[in-house]
């Protein structure tokens, strides 16, 4: 094992390096395409779609980029955190109520100390899977009920505030009409936290234990520590996207079910195997915003808003047939 | 397996208990059940009567209903959370069809509904091998969808359920017996039985415990998923029933809240997800356990975030007694 990229695949040991790469972001690729087609489409349907309409889009799909962007990291550390959405309710309704009639400058005390919370949260769940050795996805289940419930004492109807610097901070655009604050924000907030996680190596223990735990541990990579961390990176961008919550809306509500759904289909979509150790951040990010474009164009064709939601079920599950028909083929050659 | 199992302790009373959880997990269950009933009786003196059984029973059965159907689906390294959408479609159609159809052809297109969603996610994990999480979730979007559609053209037709489904669901005999008990009572004999003595329940022990020995022995494990799914979606329709009955109302978000619970019933009773262990018995106590826990905190008049809390904290602490005390991972 002397893979030098953060990538490390159980199935990585024979085979032409360069295949291999092309192979593994092909996923990715396509999902570029997938996206710059549905864009087309869009402005086919709707000649007016423009600049406007993309930073609004970018605004709508933050909060659910950063929860992708985190139940990615978990699930390639080879775990399920399903208590991302209500880790997000609680985060968004503490910023809230803190901002509440104050100062700017506080604001920024509050942005720092939330996302230090959301770092304590994760702290909390991975130390929860790790000590118990309980399935991960039970604890987190468990998880989901108690920051839900904490959401719910920190404010139990939708109410709060948010400073106007944050509000503006993912409104607009910066200088061109094609760089929406929203969309430079997420990439800012994703790669420095994604960065020293990569220098460090800890993106290489990742992947070694979401692929095969025992050989990573034979390996000597720190099992227990790393999943710890991929728990804590999890609650960082939970608590991200609840200040993203609280932002673009500016107040916050205690209930936010949907998100950890939305974070799974969107991983699944984005490339990210529920197996663990394969997947990388960008897919899930382009997935939330092709997802995002599916609707906006289910309106625009006029198809009844409420069987949007079954086409969104329907392209989840074919996404993942067409994965696993891929993979066998893939297998049998 | 896992890095840093702690050796096995060498205490006697912690063996012996640890052997009293492996073999007989019902027994502290049962305890846990009736510590919560004295703690109950203690904070409100003489709340534990005969119309309080008959209560809890009622609402504690759909939950065991829609437990089994996780208990089943989890024993072979499954899960279903199309429950919650299935039970409330299928209650949905039976209040929207009975005045046009009748009462018996309303329930069996709800039934038939119900287990033909059941059929699309058995064939999504049992033949394409779609992970049961992403496939039952992904099916739940798209009957809710329908659902939402069908709902807008039957705005007109009103919402009536049939008098049997309110007699069963909310009627109680001696004030003790739910009338529910009627169609409770043979479906758990059968699950109970069934996943002991006949073929298809040790099929889904075997395709769960270890599915590579299962296909060496020449189990057809699609087989045995599709016709797991589909019976999950007729037991996941039951319970749609029986909850429309009880609190008198059809809508497309009855039992939504019920799935997570019916998850925590599972796990409580000791089924793994892991797939392999388990069992019926101990969910039923489980479904029991979180009725009464539910009551206790509604007299205690604690505020909906605290409750929530000590929701997900028992979860935790139930399933990390039996991983403690089982040794397993």
């Amino acid at each position: 094992m002397t893979a030098a990229g953060p990538r490390l695949s159980s199935r990585g040991r024979t085979g032409d390096a360069f295949r291999r790469t092309v192979r593994r972001n092909g996923w990715t690729v396509g999902l570029v395409g997938l996206l710059i087609a549905f864009l087309a489409f869009t402005k086919m349907l709707a000649p007016n779609y423009g600049p406007t309409q993309i930073e609004s889009l970018a605004i709508s799909a933050l909060p659910l980029a950063m929860a992708a962007v985190g139940q990615a990291i978990v699930v390639i550390s080879g775990g399920i955190d399903l208590s991302v959405g209500s880790m997000m309710a609680f985060t968004s309704v503490s910023a809230a109520i803190l901002m509440q009639g104050q100062s700017e400058e506080f604001a920024v005390l509050v942005v720092i100390g939330i996302l230090l919370m959301g770092l304590v949260l994760g702290l909390i769940n991975g130390i929860l899977v790790v000590t118990t050795r309980v399935p991960d996805i039970v604890v987190t289940l468990a998880m989901l009920f108690v920051w839900a419930g904490a959401a719910l004492l920190v404010l139990n109807r939708p109410g709060g505030g948010a400073a106007d610097w944050l509000m503006a901070s993912i409104d607009g655009n910066f200088g061109t009409p094609f760089l929406p604050r929203a969309l430079v924000v997420l990439i800012v907030i994703v790669v420095v936290a994604w960065f020293p996680v990569v220098r460090s190596g800890l993106a290489v223990e990742l992947y070694a234990v979401g692929s095969n735990r025992l050989a990573a541990f034979r390996s000597g990579v720190p099992v227990n520590r790393t999943k710890v961390l991929a728990y804590v990176l999890t609650g960082f961008f939970a608590a991200a996207g609840g200040l993203a919550l609280t932002a673009s809306t500016g107040s916050a509500q205690p209930i936010q079910g949907q998100y950890t759904v939305q974070s799974v289909a969107a991983i699944v979509l984005g490339g990210v195997s529920l197996a663990g150790g394969r997947g990388n951040l960008v897919g899930p990010i382009l997935a939330v915003f092709i997802l995002s474009l599916v609707r906006t164009d289910l309106t625009f064709m006029g198809v009844n808003p409420s069987l949007s939601t079954s086409i969104q079920g329907l392209i989840l599950v074919g996404v993942v047939m067409f994965g696993a028909i891929i993979t066998f083929r893939r297998r049998r050659a | 397996m896992s890095a840093a199992r702690p050796i096995a302790q060498g205490n006697p009373t912690l063996a012996s208990l640890r052997r009293l959880f492996r073999d007989r997990p019902l027994i502290p269950l049962l305890g846990l059940l009736v510590v919560l009933v004295l703690v109950l009786q203690l904070v409100r003196p003489g709340i534990v009567n005969g119309g309080w059984v008959g209560i809890t029973l009622r609402a504690a059965i759909p939950l065991a209903l829609l437990a089994a159907c996780q208990t089943l689906t989890m024993l072979t390294r499954g899960i279903d959370l199309s429950v919650g959408t299935v039970a409330s479609m299928a209650a949905y159609l039976v209040a929207t069809q009975s005045t046009g159809q009748g009462d018996t052809v309303a329930i069996l297109i709800a039934l038939g509904a119900a287990a033909f969603v059941g059929l699309a996610n058995g064939i999504g994990v049992g033949v394409f091998r779609v992970h049961p999480l992403i496939m039952t979730l992904g099916i739940s979007f798209v009957v809710l969808g329908l659902m939402n559609a069908y709902q807008l053209l039957m705005v007109r037709a009103g919402v009536v359920l049939p008098g049997v489904i309110n007699v069963l669901g909310s009627g109680t005999t001696l004030t003790v017996f739910p009338n529910s008990l009627v169609i409770f009572v043979p479906i758990a004999a059968l699950i109970l039985v069934g996943l002991r003595r006949s073929g298809f329940g040790r099929l889904l022990f075997a395709v769960g415990d270890n599915p590579i020995a299962a296909r060496l022995s020449g189990v057809r494990a699609w087989q045995v998923i599709i016709a797991l799914y589909v019976l999950s979606g007729l037991l996941a329709g039951i319970a749609g029933f029986l909850v429309a009955g009880l609190t008198q109302t059809a809508s497309l978000s009855l039992v939504e809240q019920s799935v997570l619970p019916s998850v925590a019933a599972a796990v409580i009773g000791g089924t793994s997800i892991m797939g392999g262990r388990g069992g019926y018995a101990g969910t039923i106590v489980g479904a029991l356990i979180l009725t009464v826990l539910a009551n206790l905190l509604t007299v205690l008049q604690m505020p909906e975030g605290v409750r929530q809390i000590l929701f997900g904290a028992i979860i935790v602490a139930v399933a990390a007694a039996y991983t403690r005390v089982t040794g397993e991972t």
